[in-house]
């Protein structure tokens, strides 16, 4: 064992400079995630099979392929047709996009929850449905599907190290500059390890006692 | 694409692929029955380590854990893994630790009843756990670890960036070579999503199997466009928590 | 096992007639606050069939779990043939019994629960032999056989091969009432095994029942509603109020000419 303080102390400005990138990528992504999730979900309930049946492939694909491969796509697929992109918007794009299949499921189980007479007393009142939707069936799916929704940005937080494979800085990529400039991979990568739990721990206690006021 | 490089460089990815998928999950199915178990048992010491290896493992980011593995531990102890291995070990530490919430909630939702009538008979823990509450658990596990071991394929792509010479990884070369991108990458999501679908028919299989054996009913076929998830009322391998379809576990 | 008694001399169960198999010396069992029961003494002698009756609450079913050690109680100590059943003997103190212990001495009794328990992983014959094999040591050989002629005894011959999830609660509880038979207890604790039935199944299990507490010499210990069946098979009666035992004695006494109000009242209240 040759752990090295000095070498912590030398890594830890560099660490703070990707703590902040991995933060900007799990907000936007989450955000991402969060708005296109309730897409596909609202999308999925749709009466019209040319909506659902896309969606429901497109969403299926999605969640059932690799995180990394969809980032290579968007990384170096992507710009052959449109405007390139930097490796942190990619990634929060890549990040977004895969979450929000899931997110689609939480909300769909949301939905599901709320008593059909809801729907039915909607109809008797002959609301449009968009006021339906807003003031009478998200209002109460959210509150439940808030603490499902808090699990999965545990759970993007986790992947966003991906990001660092396609060049963004974010606390992995950090280390892994860090290390191939100085060859010290052992401080900064367990540095970093121990930083993932560290804010993931605690996170997921936020949750479950969230979880305990909420969906009750 | 040509013939030649399919031939030498993706087929044999497509092995390695394979390989990594079935070893890592069959490390995280051991380590999911022995933490699972471990952390209901009557010893809080157990329950204590066992419970804290759940919450380590479900912080702990896989791909973090793999680099770990991969560049600093050769550093702090001398060891250097092969790659491959590093990789297994990453993930089937990392996926074992959701898989043992699968099995400690399955075994949780065996009724008291059937314990006491386990009692009452006078087996042991050992023989209650072996002969009574793993089998009548064992067909509510199956769903979850669908959903684990589609995860599980996902997470296989980590292993390219620490140059084990997978599916992904040989996209990326064959990428370099030709200077193409989108019909590779485009194939290389489809073949993920094929072998996703081989795991949940096989699921399936195992599935309608342990069902029979307790005598009950086998689960709808679910049909081609069923979609390869399981909605399941057990752990959410993603997240670790009660599943997604149902927030909060139940209303 | 002395079933030498004759069942007309039967008076209280406590009456020194019979080797004692059962004893609760000044039991305790609390859930938090509320007293379930409340330094509980009784005895059961061997052979003798002994029927709880009383209020729900009463604290019936806490004798049988304890009994059971699904429960251990708070204060006091309870003896089954001779041995301390949550209490072992080191150095010659007693002190709470190990897990071996306390198998050893639960090997004596039986259980029929109210919901069958049966192990839906199991078919009818192994849901029988499991025990048997497992805990006893009995060959395979010889628990099937054993349990083909359970099965006989409670007629359910033709189902040896079928999960309990095909059969009827009526036959359920009937290979429930085989499988603790196979243990070959000393005791068996029956736990209103038909109030989870439906009513035109009761009268089956109540003929398996009556027959195997004519035709041998097991002692019965019984908490059920069905007064009829009571009345048939008890030996004694013991009816519980509060966690007490506020009057005992032979059926016809207790049905007939009850001494306390309290009994006259719960009896009115379900015959």
């Amino acid at each position: 064992m040759n752990w090295n303080w000095d070498v912590v102390d030398d890594f830890m400005p560099r660490f703070w400079d990707g703590v902040l990138v991995t933060l900007q990528a799990l907000v936007l992504g989450s955000l991402l995630a969060f708005t296109l999730g309730l897409v596909w979900a609202i999308a999925q309930r749709s009466s019209k099979a040319w909506v659902r049946m896309p969606v429901t492939a497109v969403t299926e694909f999605i969640r059932n392929t690799p995180l990394l491969v969809q980032l290579f796509f968007l990384f170096y697929v992507v710009p052959e047709w449109g405007p390139a992109m930097s490796p942190l918007m990619t990634g929060v794009i890549g990040l977004g996009l895969h979450y929000s299949t899931y997110t689609a499921e939480v909300y769909r189980a949301g939905i599901d929850g709320v008593p059909k007479g809801q729907w039915e007393a909607a109809t008797a009142l002959s609301l449009p449905p968009v006021r339906t939707w807003t003031a009478v069936i998200l209002p109460q799916a959210i509150r439940r599907v808030v603490p499902a929704l808090g699990n999965y940005v545990i759970a993007m937080l986790k992947d966003s190290p991906l990001i660092a494979i396609i060049g963004a800085f974010e606390m992995l990529g950090e280390a892994r500059a860090y290390g191939s400039e100085t060859f010290r991979f052992l401080e900064p990568i367990t540095v970093v390890g121990i930083a993932f739990i560290v804010i993931a721990y605690p996170a997921s206690l936020l949750i479950r006692a969230l979880e305990r006021r909420l969906v009750r | 694409m040509t013939w030649g490089l399919w031939e030498s460089y993706m087929l044999p990815g497509i092995w390695i692929t394979i390989q990594v998928t079935v070893y890592s999950a069959a490390l995280a199915a051991a380590v999911s029955f022995v933490v699972g178990i471990l952390r209901s048992s009557p010893l809080w010491i157990v329950r204590f380590l066992s419970g804290a290896y759940f919450e380590i493992f479900r912080g702990a980011s896989a791909l973090v854990f793999m680099f770990w593995l991969f560049f600093a531990l050769p550093i702090a102890f001398g060891w250097q893994l092969v790659p491959m291995w590093a990789g297994v070990l990453a993930l089937g530490l990392t996926y074992g630790a959701y898989g043992s919430e699968v099995v400690r909630g399955a075994l949780a939702a065996v009724s008291p009843a059937q314990r006491e009538a386990g009692i009452a008979l006078s087996f042991t823990r050992m023989q209650r756990l072996r002969r009574i509450e793993l089998p009548q658990a064992w067909p509510e596990m199956v769903p979850p670890f669908n959903n684990l071991a589609i995860e599980l394929l996902k997470g296989t792509a980590l292993v390219s960036v620490i140059s084990v010479a997978d599916m992904t990884f040989a996209a990326n070369l064959i990428r370099f070579t030709t200077n193409e991108s989108a019909p590779i990458y485009t194939l290389l999501l489809v073949m993920y999503f094929v072998l996703a679908f081989l795991i949940t028919r096989g699921m399936r299989l195992v599935e309608r199997k342990a069902k029979a054996g307790i005598g009950q009913a086998p689960p709808p076929g679910g049909g081609l466009l069923g979609g390869l998830r399981r909605r399941t009322k057990t752990a959410d391998p993603v997240t670790g928590t009660a599943g997604a379809g149902t927030p909060g576990g139940n209303q | 096992m002395s079933a030498d008694t004759p069942r007309e001399n039967a008076t209280t169960s406590t009456a020194a007639d019979g080797r004692e198999l059962i004893r609760f010396d000044k039991v305790t069992k609390r859930f938090g606050d509320h007293v379930v029961l409340d330094q509980l003494e009784f005895s059961v002698s061997a052979g003798k069939h002994v029927t709880l009756i009383g209020p729900s609450g009463s604290g019936k079913t806490t004798i049988l779990r304890l009994l059971m050690t699904l429960l251990r109680p708070d204060e006091g100590v309870i003896t089954v043939d001779g041995d301390h059943l949550t209490h072992e003997e080191k150095g010659g103190r007693l002190v709470p019994a190990g897990e071996k212990h306390t198998r050893e001495v639960r090997k004596k009794i039986g259980m029929v629960f109210q919901q069958f328990n049966l192990f839906p992983n199991m078919k009818v014959l192994r849901n029988i032999t499991e025990a048997p094999v497992h805990v006893l040591g009995m060959g395979k050989d010889e628990a099937e056989q054993q349990a083909r002629e359970l099965l006989e005894k409670v007629g359910l011959t033709e189902h040896i091969d079928k999960y309990p999830s095909q059969l009827s609660g009526g036959q359920q509880q009937r290979v429930a009432i085989a499988r603790a038979l196979a243990m070959s207890p000393k005791v068996l604790l029956l736990d209103e095994v038909t109030s989870a039935l439906d009513p035109e199944l009761v009268a089956g299990v109540l003929d398996v029942l009556r027959d195997i507490a004519h035709t041998t010499d097991i002692t019965m210990l019984v908490v059920t509603h069905e007064m009829n069946f009571a009345r048939d098979i008890s030996d004694d009666v013991l009816m519980f109020n509060e966690g007490k035992v506020i009057e005992s004695g032979p059926p016809e006494k207790i049905f007939n000419d009850p001494d306390h109000e309290r009994t006259r009242e719960f009896l009115g209240a379900i015959l």
